[in-house]
């Protein structure tokens, strides 16, 4: 009989997707019971994207970045911008909303890749400071862009909605802090589980490619790397960009979540950058998985928690703290250990019973 | 004439980041992370002098005080609570976020006491502003007190640092903690005693800070923390004279930018300019560089 044989690889992959769709139906149920949880749904999505993209740069790679949040911005500002303008050329929504998402990830690949190639060089804490920089600096830009379109075309300025010069039939679409407006809201559910196993998808087949093996070379030692012949500097941009790329996409879809979005500190400045880093270090550092659930966890908790009032982000930041100190102390760590290895030795019996019945049905079967 | 005005009051500020940076370098050099709460240390010496001088009526001394041992018994506690056992994790940015979530704590607490609304704060201040070249240069009381505090403050901490014994435990830890223990260096006590005076600097600097920019909310430690930060790294973090030079810096740039180009670009002058140093060179205008070993 022939059997589908999978690798460990490929069986741990399938387990990541399954996890996935699981947590969408899980989602999926929570929704209908609340009209505020179903507002995020689609957020929820490009959060989990956001953090799979950042476990790029972060678990992967292994540099930390404190700019996610600013590759977001230029895909939202981007997509939304494109989708508005498009409007009058494209009639059918599927097929602009698509190029708006690409347009979306593109725009913040090409910003990816410029802003590495000069900032790669530095390490660590220096990194992350200069990508935290970056990260303010697209974010107070956008603020002052102003955009606008009438039958002459597009135009731009920095100062305000004036001196765009606008024909009578002129439509603004960027107006600096009031952010963009008339965006058609295309995104759905549907889309967004579909973009969530894109991006799982495209991050993981690069993880276990020749070139993934590469960059995780980088990672562990970048001199020993080096030395075997990697080109550091290529795969470094190449992580990057990707990753920011992906956050672009994310962006994108968000920002056809709402007919109006706006570029404010809490959810394009750092505090978004560090939130989803929250997310890549809660749920494990390198595991894709694991920012999946992590993502999804922590983003819907507040939500959850609103029977609290003013106390959940208090209780948030506690259970943030716990949470870390529970799974990252080496104490704790050794005492999970006991506690397995005790649980283990308790059920030893049974898993021998159940071992011996099954090698009884399954001869040959090597695991 | 109105450039040295300008000058000044940026002196000033970057006088308030050069404090809250020293509070950052130190904790980097010896513990080799980032807090991210310092910048919600600075909160909550701010509103405990608000408490005591507002709130309490009681003289402005008593507030500094109280606001100077609030913050050094909270950075000691978070130590010892939320950094000590992630000190030596797997990873290092465990501890990063952990300190991510104790600045959410912080600020949501004192949501929770004072509210969300903006409180006025009484400045600490009572020099009469000084007048110079016919008025036309207008310096202020409260910057004074913040620079001569800023020169006081750094020799202290440079005659702590290199003239006592804890001082020099501090360079040792730093250094390298292994030898450090082994040469009889209480390494926890160490570093509990730089958390207490970077606290209690951040404490000072949030009295400063609210004295000059007479506002106060929970929010208010966040962007001065983030840019105290900026000047941390600038200077070259884990360096003390780099955070007075990088801290005085930024506050002359940012005040520079805002007087002369745009309010609104002015921060990303400031971030602008620093992602040009870091790029030129990589660890900061006085830090070491590490030879890498392989």
């Amino acid at each position: 009989m022939k059997k589908l044989r999978l690798s460990r690889q490929g069986r741990s992959d399938l387990i990541t997707y399954g996890i996935i769709l699981l947590l969408c139906l899980i989602l999926f149920l929570i929704g209908q019971s609340s009209y505020q949880l179903q507002g995020l749904l689609v957020p929820v999505c490009a959060q989990i994207m956001l953090a799979v993209s950042l476990n790029l740069t972060v678990g992967i790679l292994g540099e930390l970045s404190l700019g996610h949040a600013g590759f977001m911005c230029i895909g939202t500002f981007m997509g939304a911008s494109f989708s508005i303008y498009m409007e009058q050329f494209i009639p059918i929504p599927a097929l602009r909303f698509f190029l708006a998402l690409l347009i979306g990830a593109l725009s913040a690949g090409i910003m990816g890749f410029l802003i590495g190639l000069p900032v790669l060089r530095l390490k660590g804490d220096y990194l992350a400071i200069v990508t935290l920089a970056f990260g303010e600096i697209i974010k107070n830009l956008i603020n002052m862009v102003y955009l606008g379109y009438d039958s002459s075309g597009l135009h731009f300025s920095m100062n305000d909605t004036a001196s765009l010069g606008l024909a009578e039939d002129g439509v603004v679409i960027i107006k600096g802090p009031q952010g963009v407006t008339g965006t058609p809201t295309d995104s759905n559910f549907g889309i967004g589980i579909l973009l969530v196993l894109l991006t799982v998808f495209i991050v993981l087949n690069l993880v276990h490619s020749r070139d993934g093996r590469a960059i995780m070379a980088i990672r562990d030692n970048e001199i020993a790397a080096e030395s075997v012949g990697i080109h550091i500097t290529k795969y470094k941009l190449m992580a990057f960009t990707i990753s920011a790329a992906l956050a672009g996409l994310a962006g994108s879809f968000y920002a056809h979540n709402y007919n109006n979005i706006k570029a404010s500190t809490n959810n394009f400045g750092y505090n978004m950058s560090i939130m989803i880093l929250v997310f890549v270090v809660l749920g494990g550092i390198g595991s894709i998985r694991g920012s999946v659930i992590a993502a999804t966890i922590l983003y819907m908790l507040p939500e959850v928690l609103r029977f609290m009032s003013q106390y959940r982000m208090l209780v948030y930041a506690i259970v943030l703290i716990v949470m870390m100190l529970f799974t990252w102390s080496p104490k704790a760590q050794a005492w999970k250990a006991v506690q397995l290895a005790k649980c283990r030795k308790r059920l030893r019996p049974l898993t021998d019973r159940f071992r011996k019945k099954s090698s009884g049905h399954m001869t040959g079967e090597g695991e | 004439m109105r450039f040295l005005s300008y000058l000044i009051s940026g002196i000033s500020l970057g006088s308030v980041y050069a404090i809250i940076a020293l509070g950052y370098t130190m904790v980097y050099g010896i513990a080799k992370m980032l807090n991210f709460a310092h910048g919600d240390v600075i909160m909550v010496g701010g509103f405990s002098a608000f408490t005591i001088i507002s709130m309490l009526g009681m003289p402005p001394a008593l507030g500094v005080l109280t606001a100077v041992l609030v913050c050094t018994a909270l950075g000691v506690v978070i130590e010892k609570v939320a950094y000590r056992p992630l000190r030596n994790a797997s990873s290092s940015l465990a501890v990063l976020i952990t300190a991510i979530g104790v600045s959410y704590l912080l600020q949501n607490l004192a949501l929770l006491i004072f509210g969300s609304s903006t409180k006025s704060f009484e400045s600490v201040v009572n020099i009469p502003a000084l007048k110079l070249a016919d008025g036309q240069i207008n310096i202020t009381g409260e910057t004074i007190v913040t620079i001569v505090t800023c020169v006081i403050v750094m020799v202290m901490l440079t005659l702590f640092i290199n003239r006592t014994k804890a001082g020099q435990a501090m360079l040792a830890v730093s250094e390298d903690k292994g030898a450090a223990q082994l040469m009889g260096i209480n390494v926890n006590g160490t570093i509990a005693l730089t958390f207490a005076i970077g606290s209690a600097l951040a404490a000072i600097a949030g009295v400063l800070l609210c004295s000059a920019y007479p506002t106060l909310s929970p929010t208010t430690g966040a962007m001065p923390g983030i840019k105290a930060f900026v000047a941390a790294v600038f200077g070259g973090i884990g360096s003390i004279p780099g955070a007075l030079i990088g801290g005085l810096l930024l506050g002359i740039i940012e005040t520079l930018g805002k007087a002369y180009i745009s309010s609104q670009l002015s921060d990303v002058i400031v971030f602008g300019i620093l992602i040009v140093v870091l790029v030129v060179k990589p660890t900061g205008i006085l830090g070491r560089k590490i030879q890498e070993k392989v």
